[in-house]
This record gives structure tokens, sequence and C-alpha cells, in this order.
């Protein structure tokens, strides 16, 4: 009945009325007739009438007002009608009496705060209760009827931003702080709070008891965060969060909506939100009228839904009614797309679209996909546009390139450490090519080539030699494959791949610098090579370039392929091509001949001049280039691998990147041990540390069941062994394993011996144990 | 065999290393290569000019630094023993001028600190691997809370993601250090830049620089001495200019680093920080003179207490003012009139001697209008509105807005705040078990009434009875015109106090000045937003 009554006097539709002033705080009295508006610079009463705000009062009386005006936020008491209460932003807490026959209503000053009053708060029932929270990290009770504060509760922290009086329960009130705290006290204990917990990281502003339920608590703070809180359990329990972009200044239950929240922000951000609390991602409503940022709101009454009062910054007044909000849901978009880890393709959208294109072709990479349909049963509390989408998800092919499974093959079978290094190169070009990456394999091979070499001008001439017999040899056997593999690729590649070589090329070269200039080329997986580096190599070493022409006649073409697939060609280039057909070059490096020819000149290849580091500008292209193309498994193997020869070429900031990417990566196809590998072997320090943090597991005695503190097998307070083996019952100094159920364990292999011919736990307990 | 620049700097690198075999290992080709070089040029070399020569003193000057800078004593005896080696052959070694990172400070005072707290060591080392460990963090090394959060804001700033690039960044530090004529700040940034790849050309002057960074010239010139008069067209004329203009994400990593800079530059005055060892004006080669030495170097420590009972009167009324607070309620008038008094007040504390010095060539010509200063606004009868801290404060308004635009910083900046704040050892001079927060509100408060920032609840006339006037005239002069301090201002106030407790004063005003300009700045951006 007095519902029915209220909705009728107040005027429906959306109004606002200019302020001399900005607003700091609102209140209205609780009829909903009349409004109180606080500020730096006005203290007025509004009422609230069918065309308009009307100027009631004007409360800021006085030649030179004091600072005792200057309000940082008002409360209009909701049972005695005539009593409002501010808070001064000099630590004044005043009471206002309307009733008062004289111009000033000030009744009475209260100055015990020292710092800025933030928060003011009458008691829900109990007339004569007021509850202050201030900056100075206090918070004050007083009874009206005295002259001063009843009780103090001290925060023991830093300041106090807002205080709430539970709706439900009589002698509870929520004070939130600036360092992200939320504490609860029972008033008639003022030595200490009854609980507290860290909701917010930064400053709560702000907290609001749910208006039914008892022990709903929403605060907000300025990590642009809505919790709403469960306290009736025993531990105060996060049960709906809502992100929002800006920091939370104000929130306000709605009334008779169970799951309804307004809020509003403290900067950057004007509008007034309502959210659905269980659809924390798009707002409810928003009230989107304000300039400047809306700094007080306030539900006209408390069981009318439909009319929000806000004050803002901008110097107005306004009156929101539910129906003139805008509703967000309507214009979003209900579309989703995301990458699946193994290159899957999931695309959600509106069930409307996806049926429209139904007769379409196939989508040409995906063979299949799965149209998936979600109904979330609708909620009828829930008044938000039910969307039904489709979701459709496109798998890659079983072995494209968009396939992962080369990934996780490479990263657990190469080597990083531990051998030689030019058997950690041959090992890791091996995976590589039975991976079918015939340029990362030949990449390696290189790379062994290239710095497994002493180079060191001391050692003596045919050690150099023995050493090097090796390489061509090597070289040659991998080339009978690679070629084998290159004839099923067709000419016209080949032709398309020439061509660029020798567009690199002075066209007057001949076929063993042509070599070698794909061999640079293919090297840094670009044709950008200066003529400078081309003409030092060709003419210091032309025995290199023999060994390293073929493998390059295999790969450029692939990777050809892939950059430049329709490059078109020039028909001048065809009478050339000829010159250098694949097999001619593939018989000439195949021959023996040849192999002694490169132990015979190699004495020329390792000249002083060309020490390993020559190398290291083109190592680190090449790098660049792997991890510019998205490969950063290769550019940290290599990385590892090569170790001191490579490091202080590449920037720490990089390499770091590159760690971190390739960590993420394993991480997230869960290569725990190969992540973990590489974490050891990294030198950089950001990277090493990060298998430092959180390594201390700390235990129980297994006899007391104490705290173990101190380092040893014995705890220190039953003066027991406290980690036996339940099977051999010696100590254990190493490997300890225990079952998760029982926590009975023993040593590693005595464990697992038991646990093969026994199901129960070895201590006893009857405890049905599992080893996997 | 000649080492090239790479090896050189690995090798240098390795001398900051924390595993003392690598350091070892540094130490040991760094002896070779001397060695070899010295032997190459000759005992007394007859051209000093020639560029091996010149070079070889650079190297030797960062030998010196290392023998008295590097946190580890292993190095710092190596260098020691290797400059004494090179001297015996007979070529001239250099020696550090002046007497310790600062002029104030007695440099085993400051010396003693890494060697006492562990803490600080390690800190030290830190920054010394990244190449920072500067006078600046030496003198801070007193409070090394503070000195952590300040090197990682700085690094921050500097090194780590953010809007702007990095020659950028360095070209604003040396334009806001130019502003207070800082020509530590300036060399050191000056080197950063060149290594980070900036033109030298921009070195010239301002207007060598992109027209973009012309553009914050006058907003330097205004945050720096007068912030209260920024308003939004100048925000707006920075980020639409057409080309040239800035967006809000580097224009609020700007105004960080301007401010960070120009509150720095007060620091290093207000701490008589000298030029770091290695670098020009850190040493010399000539042999020392006896005339050289001045007598107050020599004769001067901090404790000769001949005003006795200072610290005590301070703490007596410090006392006072806590009791008698309840008591004696002045009005809002009263209140309003202390606030504007003192305002007026820090104006007409005289900023010392009023000698106008010239600033050297080499740092004026970072900026332009050099005669616009500090201008004390309530003299000229301007009236400027009191900006109202509960309106626009850093907690509620200026960190989201960072935070926003510049994520992370905002943080940062929050937590250097919070400490330099609620920094406390709870110790007075020789008193122990002090509460100090009322002396370091007023402090704070102090400087941000000299900028017209209004605490409404902050009764202004407890800076009268705790701030005496030669403290009002160092803060002063080290707030508005850093460049005026003076050893005699250093000394003469607080004189019973120790060196540790000065340069927490020094942080303070640092932070405060800091904030104040930042909230002025960002104000006005916010203003522009909305």
């Amino acid at each position: 009945m007095e519902k029915m009554a209220c909705v009728s006097t107040v005027s429906s539709r959306t109004m606002f009325c200019h302020l001399d002033a900005p607003a700091n705080a609102i209140s209205v009295c609780r009829d909903a007739t009349q409004v109180v508006v606080a500020g730096r610079n006005i203290f007025k009463i509004y009422a609230m009438e069918e065309d308009g705000f009307v100027e009631r009062l004007n409360l800021r009386v006085g030649r030179k007002p004091s600072l005792n005006f200057s309000c940082a936020d008002v409360m209009w008491h909701q049972m005695e009608e005539n009593l409002l209460a501010t808070a001064a932003t000099n630590g004044a807490v005043v009471t206002w009496n309307l009733a008062r026959p004289c111009r000033n209503k000030q009744e009475h000053l209260f100055t015990e705060h020292k710092r800025t009053v933030n928060k003011v708060c009458f008691h829900p029932t109990e007339v004569h209760m007021l509850l202050s929270g201030s900056q100075d990290g206090f918070m004050k009770c007083f009874d009206l009827r005295k002259k001063e504060s009843v009780s103090t509760f001290s925060g023991q922290s830093e300041s106090v931003r807002d205080v709430q009086f539970s709706m439900k329960d009589y002698f509870t009130f929520a004070a939130s702080f600036e360092n992200g705290n939320v504490q609860l006290w029972d008033i008639r204990r003022p030595d200490r709070y009854e609980r507290m917990f860290t909701a917010h990281t930064g400053p709560v502003f702000c907290c609001d008891w749910h208006p039914e339920d008892r022990g709903w608590l929403a605060t907000g703070g300025r990590d642009k965060m809505v919790k709403v809180w469960d306290m009736t359990t025993n531990r105060a329990k996060e049960i709906y969060c809502v992100q929002t972009i800006a920091s939370v200044a104000r929130v306000k239950w709605r009334p008779e909506r169970r799951w309804h929240l307004a809020t509003c922000s403290m900067m950057v951000d004007h509008n007034i939100y309502v959210w659905d609390v269980r659809r924390p991602f798009i707002p409810f409503a928003t009230f989107e009228e304000h300039k400047d940022v809306t700094t007080g709101i306030v539900w006209s009454h408390q069981h009318d839904p439909y009319v929000l009062l806000s004050g803002s910054k901008d110097s107005t007044l306004y009156q929101h009614i539910f129906k003139d909000a805008s509703r967000p849901v309507d214009r979003a978009n209900p579309e989703g797309l995301c990458f699946g880890l193994f290159g899957d393709l999931a695309f959600a959208a509106k069930e409307s679209l996806m049926t429209g294109e139904a007769g379409r072709k196939p989508y040409p990479a995906g063979d299949r996909r799965y149209p998936i349909f979600f109904f979330k049963k609708p909620d009828v509390t829930e008044q938000f546009a039910q969307v039904a989408s489709a979701l459709s998800v496109f798998e890659s092919e079983a072995d494209g390139s968009s396939r992962m499974d080369w990934f996780i093959k490479t990263a657990r079978r190469y080597l990083l450490s531990g051998k030689p290094f030019a058997e950690l190169c041959d090992h890791n070009a091996k995976v590589a090519k039975e991976l079918n990456r015939p340029q990362v394999s030949t990449t390696w091979t290189m790379l062994r080539i290239m710095f497994s070499d002493p180079g060191n001008p001391a050692l003596p001439a045919n050690h150099n030699m023995s050493k090097l017999g090796n390489i061509p040899l090597m070289n040659s056997f991998n080339l009978k494959e690679m070629s084998s593999a290159l004839n099923e690729r067709n000419k016209e590649n080949r032709q398309d791949n020439l061509h660029n070589l020798e567009t690199n090329l002075n066209n007057d070269e001949n076929e063993e610098t042509e070599g070698s200039d794909g061999q640079a080329e293919y090297l840094f997986g670009d044709a950008e090579l200066d003529d400078d580096d081309l003409y030092s190599m060709e003419h210091e070493n032309q025995a290199e370039e023999a060994e390293f022409s073929l493998p390059q006649e295999a790969f450029p073409l692939r990777h050809e392929i892939v950059d430049h697939p329709s490059a078109p060609e020039p028909p001048a280039e065809k009478p050339e091509s000829p010159q250098v057909s694949g097999s001619e070059a593939e018989s000439f490096c195949l021959t023996p001949m040849e192999s002694i020819s490169l132990i015979s000149v190699s004495q020329l290849l390792y000249q002083p001049q060309l020490p390993p580091s020559f190398f290291c500008p083109v190592v680190r292209e090449m790098l660049d280039y792997y991890a510019e193309q998205g490969d950063v498994q290769m550019a940290v193997s290599v990385l590892i691998v090569l170790g001191d020869r490579i490091r202080k070429e590449i920037d720490e900031l990089t390499q770091e990147h590159w760690y971190m990417s390739y960590i993420d990566l394993l991480q997230r196809f869960e290569l725990w041990n190969v992540s973990n590998e590489v974490i050891k072997l990294s030198t950089c320090s950001a990277i090493t540390c990060l298998n430092q943090a959180s390594t201390t597991l700390h235990i129980n005695c297994s006899n007391c069941k104490r705290p173990m503190s101190n380092k040893g097998w014995i705890c220190d307070r039953c003066h027991q062994c406290a980690s036996v083996c339940a099977v051999c019952h010696h100590v254990v100094k190493g490997l300890f394993v225990w079952c998760q159920g029982c926590s009975h364990g023993g040593h590693l292999e005595h464990v697992m011996e038991w646990l093969k011919s026994s199901n129960h736990c070895p201590a006893g307990c009857g405890h049905l144990c599992e080893y996997t | 065999m000649m080492m090239d620049g790479r090896d050189v700097v690995a090798m240098w690198e390795g001398l900051a290393s924390r595993d003392a075999a690598s350091r070892d290992a540094a130490m040991e080709s760094l002896q070779q290569e001397m060695m070899r070089r010295v032997e190459s040029i000759g005992p007394l070399p007859e051209t000093p000019c020639s560029s091996s020569a010149s070079h070889l003193n650079r190297v030797l000057a960062r030998i010196l630094m290392l023998s008295k800078r590097c946190p580890y004593g292993d190095v710092r005896e190596k260098c020691i023993w290797l400059l004494r080696s090179i001297q015996d052959i007979g070529v001239r070694i250099p020696r550090p001028l002046g007497n310790g990172p600062s002029r104030f400070i007695p440099e085993k005072e400051i010396l003693q600190v890494s060697k006492v707290d562990a803490r600080t060591q390690s800190i030290f080392e830190e920054a010394f691997s990244l190449g920072h460990l500067d006078n600046i963090s030496l003198v801070m090394g007193f409070h090394p809370q503070y000195l952590e959060s300040f090197l990682r804001t700085q690094h921050y700033l500097l090194q780590m993601d953010g809007p702007l690039s990095l020659h950028y960044r360095h070209y604003i530090g040396i334009m806001a250090a130019a502003r207070h004529q800082c020509s530590y700040l300036v060399n050191l940034h000056v080197n950063d830049f060149l290594q980070v790849g900036g033109d030298p050309k921009w070195l010239n002057g301002l207007e060598g620089a992109p027209q973009k960074l012309q553009a914050l010239g006058e907003l330097n010139k205004i945050l720096a001495h007068r912030p209260w008069l920024l308003t939004k067209t100048h925000i707006e004329s920075l980020l639409k200019a057409e080309e040239n203009s800035w967006s809000l994400a580097e224009l609020i990593h700007a105004v960080v680093l301007l401010t960070h800079y120009h509150s720095l530059a007060s620091f290093t005055f207000g701490c008589g920080i000298t030029p770091d060892i290695h670098t020009d004006g850190g040493h010399t080669f000539r042999p020392p003179s006896l005339s050289g030495y001045c007598v107050c170097d020599i004769a001067n420590g901090n404790g000769v207490a001949e005003v006795s009972g200072e610290v005590e009167v301070l703490m007596e009324r410090m006392k006072q003012l806590q009791e008698c607070r309840d008591e004696e309620e002045a009005s809002q008038e009263e209140m309003t009139t202390r606030f504007e008094r003192e305002k007026t007040e820090s104006m007409l504390v005289a900023t010392a001697e009023d000698e106008e010095c010239v600033p050297s060539r080499d740092v004026s010509r970072h900026f332009e209008d050099p005669s616009y200063g500090y201008q004390d606004f309530s003299r000229r009868g301007e009236h400027v509105p009191t900006f109202r801290v509960q309106d626009y404060s850093w907690e509620d308004h200026g960190f989201s807005l960072v935070n926003r635009l510049y994520p992370d910083v905002g943080q940062l900046l929050d937590e250097k705040f919070q400490i330099a704040y609620n920094l406390t050892y709870n110790t007075m001079a020789t008193h122990q078990g002090v509460d100090t927060s009322m002396l370091r509100r007023a402090i704070w408060n102090y400087i941000h009434c000299m900028f017209g920032i209004r605490y409404d609840d902050y009764d202004y006339g407890e800076i009268n009875e705790l701030l005496d006037r030669s403290f009002k005239v160092y803060i002063k002069t080290m707030v508005c015109s850093p460049e005026k301090t003076t050893k005699r201002m250093y000394e003469s106030f607080w004189r019973q106090f120790q060196h540790s407790e000065k340069v927490h004063v020094n942080l303070l005003l640092m932070e405060a000045r800091m904030q104040a300009e930042l909230l002025y700045a960002l104000r006005a951006i916010t203003r522009y937003m909305t």
C-alpha cells in the first residue's frame, strides 16, 4: 500500500536541474519527496515534483561559510525526517535539524576527527545513532543525545573510506579502508574488529549491504572491480565479481531486484551502470546523462526500483527513470572467436547468422566443422535479452602446417646440453629432419660447421685437418637424402628458386659462387645479403662454399615456396636455368673427388681471419628471422646450444623476450620438464629466477604433527626421525614419495616395489594407495 | 690482440657480476689489457692529446671509479693495486675531485652505510650491475627501503615498456633537469641518450629536436616553476597538433618523467651531489696542491653542537601541539587565514642571495627562456585559486588516471609516495622512540602549501610552530630554485640532526614536490578529458 502511494507521488520521467556548484554526495528522505545535495560549495534541499526539481532550502548560511559546510558526504535519516548529517572535509561531523525555527539549522558539531571525514551513516533502525569514518583511520559512533562520541573504533590501518550499518544485523557495521581491507565490527565491542579481509588491491572506496539478503556485501575499489561477498560463512567468500572500466566510487543495491546494483566511477567515466551481478560482462542498463564524473547515486525509494537520483561534478542533479535507460546488451554483438592450442579455431555467433550461411561452400582450410548449440536455460529473473548462439569449431588438418605436433616432438627430443657442441647440433639436426623440417635441420648442421672448429691458429694443422675431415662427409651424407627429397619437387619451383639466387648475383659468377650465394640466402631466409659479405666469403674460401652449396639446393626451394609462392617468373630467366640444373649440382658434390678436394683446401677455410665470431652477425640475423617467423623454439634452442658463442651478440631484452615466449608456449603444452630445463639453462637473470620462487616445502613431523622447523631429519620437538620409510623403516634421505590420501610413504623405489604387489598402504593404515 | 668494443663491454659487465669467479676473470683481462695499452703508449707520453692517450685516461678514470665505488671489495682492492702499478710505470693516474658523492656529507659516512646494512649492499650490487650506481643512489643508500622503490620506478620509467621511445625518454629527462640547470643530471642523461642511439644534433638545443619535443618545452617550463598556471588549453595544444601531436599515453609518460626529473634536480642540489668520479669534473689528473684543501672541508663536521637544545625545543613543541589540539579549537576563518598567511609568507622567505648566477652555456642550451623562474604568486597580486586536495587527490584521482594511461606506473608511484611519506625510524637526532608523523606532515604540507595546495583538515598554524626560519629558507630554495642551494643553507638548518635525517628530509621534499606538480598536470589532463 505504502509502495503504491510512493510511486504515484513521484513524477516518472527523466529530469534534471542545474546546481550552482559540483555535488559530492546526495541523499533522499524516507518518502522520496525531497533530496539533499551536498558539496564543497553547495548544501541544498530540493523537492521532487511533477515538473522538475524545486529548491526548498539552502542550508549554507552565513556571510563567510566555514569549512564545516564543505561536505564530503551527506545522509538523510531514514526514520526521523528532519534529521540530516554531513561529513566535512575539515574533519567535522555535523548534524542538522530541519525543524529548527531559525535559518541556521545546524544542531550538533563534532570535531573529534583529526582528518577529513569521508562518510557518515545513520543506524537504519536506531534513531540517535550515527557512525562516521575518517581519513585518520578512526570510526566514531555518536549518540545524538550526547555532546560527544560514545565509542571510537580504530581500524589499526589506513584511512576509512566508507562505513555502512548492516540492514539486518542490529549491531554490525562494515568499514572499508584505503589499504584494500574491509572490516566487520560489532557496535558493542570497540576494542577489536570481528573480522577482516582484503577485498581489493588499492583503496576500497565504497561498500553496501544487500537490502534483503543478510550477509551480502558489495564493495567497489580503485582496482575497477565490484565484488559481492557472502559474509554468512566463516570466511568472507567472493560470490560475484564485476569488472568495470574505471575505479568504482559508489555502489548501491537496486531495491526489489535481488541481483542488481548500480555503480558510478571516480574518474574518467561519467556513466551510471546498473549491473546484474550474474551477468558481469555487460551492464544491464546505463544512464549516460552526466557530463562529468558522477559523485552520488541513490535509489529514490527503498521499494521503488525504477527511479535513480544522481549528483555530479558537472553541477547537475538528475532523476533517471529506468525506462529511459539505454540497454547495452541490445547493441552488443554476441560473437566470439578463439584459437585453440593445437591450431583449432572456435567461432560463436548468433544462431540466425550462422544458419543463414548454411548453403555456403565449405571452409577451405578446415575440413570438418562441428556446429554445437548451447542453450542456457532462460532464467526469468534475469531480465536480459536471451541470445542463442551457435558455436562452430574448425579443426585444423591432421598434418597441416598449423598443427603443433612438431613443436611438442621437437621440444621433447632436442638436446640442449650435456654433450659436446657438435653432437648436440647433429642430434638436433637429426630430430628436425625426422620431423620433416629440413630447413631447421640444415640450420643445425650449418651451425655445427660454423662453430665446431676451434678456429684456433695455435692448433697443429693436422689436428685441424682430422677434425675437418668429418664435415664434408657428413654433409654429403645429408645431401644424398635431401636430394632425393628434392627430386620430388617440381622443376618450376627450382627454377623459381634459381632465379632468386641469380638476381642476388652478378651474372658472371661461376657455379660455385652461385652455390655460396644460395647458401647465404638460405641461411638468412631472405635475399637481403650485402654484396660485401658475399664477396668476402667467396674470396676467402672457395672450399667452404662448395661444401655448403648443396644443402642449399634442397632448402631454399622449400623456403621459397612458402614465402613467394606466386612470384612471377621473368621469361628471361628460362635460358639460364639449365645452367645449374639440380642434378648437375647434386652429382658434383657427391663425388668423392669433391670431398677430397674439400679437405685439401680446408686449410684455407679456417684461416685466422675467419674465426667463429665472424659468423655471429649472420647467426644473429638468422635467429631474429626464426623468432620473427614465430619459431621461437628454434631461436631459443640455438641460443642455448651456442651459449657464449652468440650470447653477447643479442641484447639481453630480446633474449629475455624469446625465453619468456618459449617458456610460455612450453607451459601451455604442459611440457613442464622441458620448460624447466630451458629455465635452468638460460643465462638471463630474469629467467633463471623463475624457478627460484616458492621452492620451499613446509612439512609437519609425522609423529607429533607439528611443523618441522630446522633442517635435517630429526624433529626437534619429539626428537624422532620424521620421514621414515614405511617399507624399510629407515630415514629417507633422498626422494621421498608419499600418498596424497593417507600421507604415508617412503623411498621411491621401495614404495614402487611394494605397490606392485599390494594395493594397501605399506604402513598398514588400510588405505588403498595408488602409484602412477 | 686488440680487444674490440664488444669484449670491452663484456669485461666491464663481468666486473659487475655477482659471481666472484667471473669478476676475477674480468679483472684479469682488464689488467692485461691495461698493461698492454700502457706499454704501447710508453711512459709519460709526449703528446697527451692523442686519441689513444685520451682513451686511456677515460679507462683510467673508470678504474678509479671502480676502486672507490664498486660494491665488491675484491674489485676495489685490485683496482687500487692496478692503478698503483700503472703509476709505477710512470703513467699519470687520476684522483677524485671533491670529497665523495656529496659536497655536504662526508664521504666516510655515506660509504659506511653499505658496509653495515646488508640490504643496502644488495641494492647497490643490483644497481651496479645495471650500471646505475650513481652518486644519487649512494646518498639515498641511507634509506634502503626508499631507494629500492626509487630505483625500481626510475628503471621502469626509463627502460621498460612505455609509450615513448628510449631516446625520447632521456631527452625529456635532459629537458627537465636543464630547467633547473642541473648539470649533473644533464650529463648523466646525455650519455644515456647517445647510447640508445639518440641524434647528437638534438643536444645542440631544443631547436635541434623534433617539433614534437619542442612543443613540450612550454609544459616543462610551467610545470617546473609555476604549475598552477597549467590549464587544459596547454594540454589541448599538445594533443592536437596535427602530425606532431602527442597521444594521451605519451603525454602522461612525459609528464611523469618531467616531474620526476624536476624533483630529482631538487634532490641533487639539496644534497649537493657531485659529479660521478668517471665523468668529467669528477676527477683530475693534476697532482693535488696543498692550497686545494679548503679549511672548512677539513674542519667541518656536522656534529659540532654549538646550539644545544634545538632538538629538545622542537620535540617540546610537538608534544604541546599534540596535547593542546583538543582544547583550543581555532575558528574556520582563523584556519583559512593561517593557510593564506603561510602561503604568503612562504613567498617572502628570501631565496638566499639574489645574485643571478648565469647558467653555464653547456646546460642552458637545452631550454628556452631562462629568465622564467618560480614566481611568487601572491606577491604579484595575482590571485590564484587554492587547489583543494579533497577535490583532486593523488589517491583517488591522480592514481586512476595514470594507471589507466600508463599501466603499472601508477602503482609504482603510489608505492614510492607512500614509502616517502611514511618512512620513519622514530628517531630525532639522538632521541629514540619519537613519533615524527606530525613533523613529516608539516613538511609535506608546507611544500604543497607553497604550490597553493591546501588540505582542509590541516591546521597550518602547526607549520609555524615546527619549522623554523632557516629550515623554511632551505625548503623554499630547494623546491623553487634548487640551483641556488648552498652548503651554508644545508648546514644552517637542524644543526643537531644527522646527515641521514637531512637526506630523509630531502626525500620528503622531493616526493612532495613531485606529487604537487603531478597533481596540477593530471588535473589539467582530467579537465581536458571531461
